[in-house]
């Protein structure tokens, strides 16, 4: 019961604004939506100490059957709604971060005329995301994988006059559409495997299948490798990985609660929970989990190399999100699922904060986005500044080993380790992850300095009323900021340390070795984070307090490097020419050619040749009597010839009877 | 030289031809193209009493009493419409009666 409640409260919440939305007004559709999430959050924090703490975990998943779904031969799909410590952490993440939103989005969308739909499609978003995250087959999270990808396109959207809104929330449902195709191909490839697409069953089955091959055109082809590669394909659409990245960026011209939420905390994690939920399937697949570890390498740094450079203040909180999520997907690769999803749990709290931070400031300078117009908000807006500080912190993973540190520094550092541990060749995750970390310090530094302070480079009158935002959304950052505090050290004994069995149960299979491992590696490996931070710092604080002519001499004496981190690795020109030329000049060719010139052609060269041939008719119609009369005489002549015809040239009865 | 059956058809032939001919080239006046048609349906009756005669059928010559009465019957009507056509438009001439096209 208090399980369905989690999960269908959304639902109800969404039906609601969005059905009687105009009926009842904006402000009950908000309370309505927003009372209604937080009851799921306080029950999801009670399900989770429930399951964490106080249920035997080694008794397994708890399965709340909801109805049957379908059922067709071998197939067997049923809503079922599993619940162990891997969904909990997951509902407490999704339920706590939305409700927030949803509270934000009170104040910050107060001036939008359609709030209704917005919290409708959070509600929804939310639901879809809960029904991800509880679901007891691949079918089921094939759904809420869908529907959050709904939720994602119509909130990017959501200001649907923007045509950037509107290119941004299509780009992002077509990227993820290849994804997803990955994704929908895996789960057939399990179902023609398995014979089922039950979780526990998959895995119950997966150890036999370890190493065997499949003939598919012509290669033999290992069965779990290329099932895992499958599924991970849709896990790097929907968590924005390299090559499949290019929607993130671009999803921000969606509001940015709608950021936080989706592109920050929740939806973009998805890939993560995937692979951590598949985890016994993956841990099978040794050569797919080398691929994870080099896609998930690849982002942080590139993502982080494009966050350097960058002027919009959301971009660069975007960019930052891409890069954590290689971040996790590393830590899932090299068999620490549950340090991937440690960082994702406290990503969700510090990354959410920045967001509405970021929200915040956005707010205050009346929807200015580009950092080079700020500048010197400190004293405008102190709270907002001290908590993207706290959020800043926390991402750069500000802490000392051994001791304790924001939330940030507990669960990248862990990551960090478990790369060394893992020893992939020469040690690459764990050096991109080491430059991805001093990277990270460097833009996020860039951030705050940029904006809040040094003189600033805003418009005077904008600046004169910049203003503190309302306490409605300044609450939602005070719990942000509190779970960016203390969520590592609170919850990292659990998670990664030394309650990890009693804590996880059976819900994720991590790699014990590398578990083990990761506690062993020498102290400079612990230290170099630290290191890294620190003088990502430094730098930062060089270029843009210090010395603030240095960006610009830099920019300039690294012309080419500068373009091509602007330009994002000029990713999008690249697709744009691979795909996006390609696919419009096929369009067109369909559209004119196939379209314009072959059907419509057809049908109005009909229609043309019909007026044509009844114009020549006309003509025979000249209204004497005597022309008629000759044409009936022609007539009656040939019926008469050919009914009298001797040698049957008529009908065989009445022909061959006359000629008789 | 007996007079046989032959003689009566090709009578008959000949007057049929004629109407028709006196449809097709006439360019004055409809009414004879009126009495054309009066001169099918003769050339007919000759052909049915004819026939009856030398088949010794009374039928046929019934058919032709038939034929004459909605042959008169007829007359009257087209007269009858001539007249009000010439009333209206103050012609009958057979170039002129061509209203009646697409």
């Amino acid at each position: 019961m208090i399980y369905s409640a989690i999960v269908f409260l959304p639902l109800l919440g969404a039906l609601i604004a969005g059905l009687f939305g105009r009926v009842i007004g904006d402000r009950p559709s908000e309370v309505i939506t927003t009372g209604l999430m937080m009851t799921a959050a306080a029950l999801s924090w009670f399900v989770f100490i429930e399951t964490g703490f106080a249920h035997d975990a080694a008794k397994g998943a708890i399965k709340v059957p909801v109805m049957r779904w379908i059922t067709s031969g071998d197939l067997e799909a049923a809503w079922v709604l599993r619940i162990d410590t891997l969904t909990a952490v997951m509902l407490i993440v999704v339920t706590t971060v939305s409700s927030l939103v949803h509270l934000y989005s009170i104040g910050y969308m107060h001036e939008d005329d359609s709030r209704p739909r917005f919290f409708s499609y959070l509600s929804l978003f939310t639901f879809a995301m809960l029904m991800l995250v509880t679901s007891d087959n691949l079918l089921q999270m094939f759904f809420g994988w869908e529907g959050v990808g709904l939720a994602s396109y119509l909130l990017i959207g959501f200001w649907y006059y923007k045509p950037e809104a509107n290119a941004a929330a299509i780009k992002a449902f077509v990227v993820n559409r290849v994804g997803d195709f990955g994704f929908a191909l895996g789960i057939f490839g399990v179902f023609f495997i398995f014979k089922t697409i039950s979780l526990d069953e998959v895995f119950r089955q997966a150890p036999d299948m370890a190493g065997k091959t499949m003939n598919f055109l012509g290669y033999d082809v290992d069965i779990l490798t290329t099932l895992a590669l499958l599924l991970f394909m849709g896990a790097m659409g929907k968590s924005a990985q390299f090559l499949l990245h290019t929607w993130l960026p671009d999803a921000m011209e969606g509001p940015t609660p709608v950021s936080a939420l989706i592109h920050a905390a929740t939806m973009v994690t998805a890939g993560v929970f995937m692979v951590a939920r598949l985890s016994p399937l993956f841990e099978q697949a040794p050569v797919a989990l080398e691929f994870v570890v080099l896609i998930g390498a690849i982002t942080a740094f590139f993502a982080a190399t494009v966050g350097l450079v960058q002027n919009d203040i959301k971009r660069v909180i975007a960019y930052s999100t891409c890069s954590q999520l290689g971040y996790m997907f590393v830590a899932c690769g090299v068999g620490a699922y549950t340090v991937g999803i440690f960082h994702l749990f406290t990503h969700a709290f510090f990354k959410a904060l920045l967001f509405l931070g970021a929200g915040s400031v956005i707010h205050a300078m009346h929807h200015e986005q580009d950092m080079r117009n700020m500048g010197g908000l400190k004293s405008k807006i102190p709270i907002t500044w001290a908590m993207m500080l706290i959020g800043t912190l926390a991402l750069t993973g500000v802490g000392i080993p051994h001791v304790g540190g924001f939330a940030g520094f507990h669960s990248k550092d862990a990551i960090v380790e478990a790369a060394y541990a893992a020893h992939t060749p020469g040690n690459y995750a764990f050096w991109l992850l080491v430059v991805a970390a001093l990277m990270t310090s460097f833009y996020s530094w860039r951030l705050m300095f940029m904006t809040f302070y040094g003189k600033t480079r805003a418009e005077p009158d904008t600046y004169k009323h910049a203003h503190e935002s309302p306490s409605v959304m300044l609450i939602p950052l005070y719990v942000l900021a509190t779970g960016a505090v203390l969520a590592g050290i609170v919850f990292a004994p659990y998670f990664i340390g030394h309650h990890l069995s009693e804590f996880w149960g059976t819900s994720v299979t991590p790699d014990k070795d590398i578990m083990h491992h990761m506690h062993e590696v020498p102290v400079w490996v612990m230290w170099a984070p630290f290191g890294a931070m620190a003088t990502g710092f430094g730098i930062a604080y060089l270029y843009y307090v210090a010395r603030p002519e240095l960006p610009e001499k830099t920019a300039n004496a690294f012309r080419p490097l500068y373009l091509f981190l602007l330009n994002k690795w000029y990713f999008d020109e690249l697709y744009d020419f691979i795909f996006v030329r390609p696919a419009k000049a096929l369009g067109r060719l369909f559209w004119k050619g196939g379209d314009g010139t072959i059907i419509d052609g057809t049908i109005d060269g009909t229609a043309a040749s019909v007026g044509w041939a009844t114009g020549r008719i006309i003509r025979l119609q000249t209204g004497y009597v005597y022309h008629y009369a000759f044409a009936m005489l022609i007539g009656v002549a040939l019926i008469v010839t050919w009914f009298a015809w001797p040698t049957g040239l008529g009908p065989s009865g009445i022909g061959a009877g006359i000629s008789k | 030289m007996t007079i046989g059956l032959a003689h009566y058809l090709t009578v008959a032939a000949c007057l049929f031809t004629l109407g028709i001919l006196g449809i097709f080239l006439n360019r004055k006046n409809v009414i004879v193209i009126l009495m054309s048609v009066e001169l099918m349906l003769l050339a007919v009756n000759i052909n049915l009493v004819a026939f009856s005669a030398f088949l010794g059928n009374i039928t046929g010559q019934i058919f032709a009493l038939f034929i004459l009465t909605v042959a008169a019957a007829e007359a009257a009507i087209g007269l009858a419409i001539i007249v009000v056509y010439y009333r209206n438009r103050g012609s009958i001439a057979v170039e002129d009666i061509n209203m009646m096209k697409g």
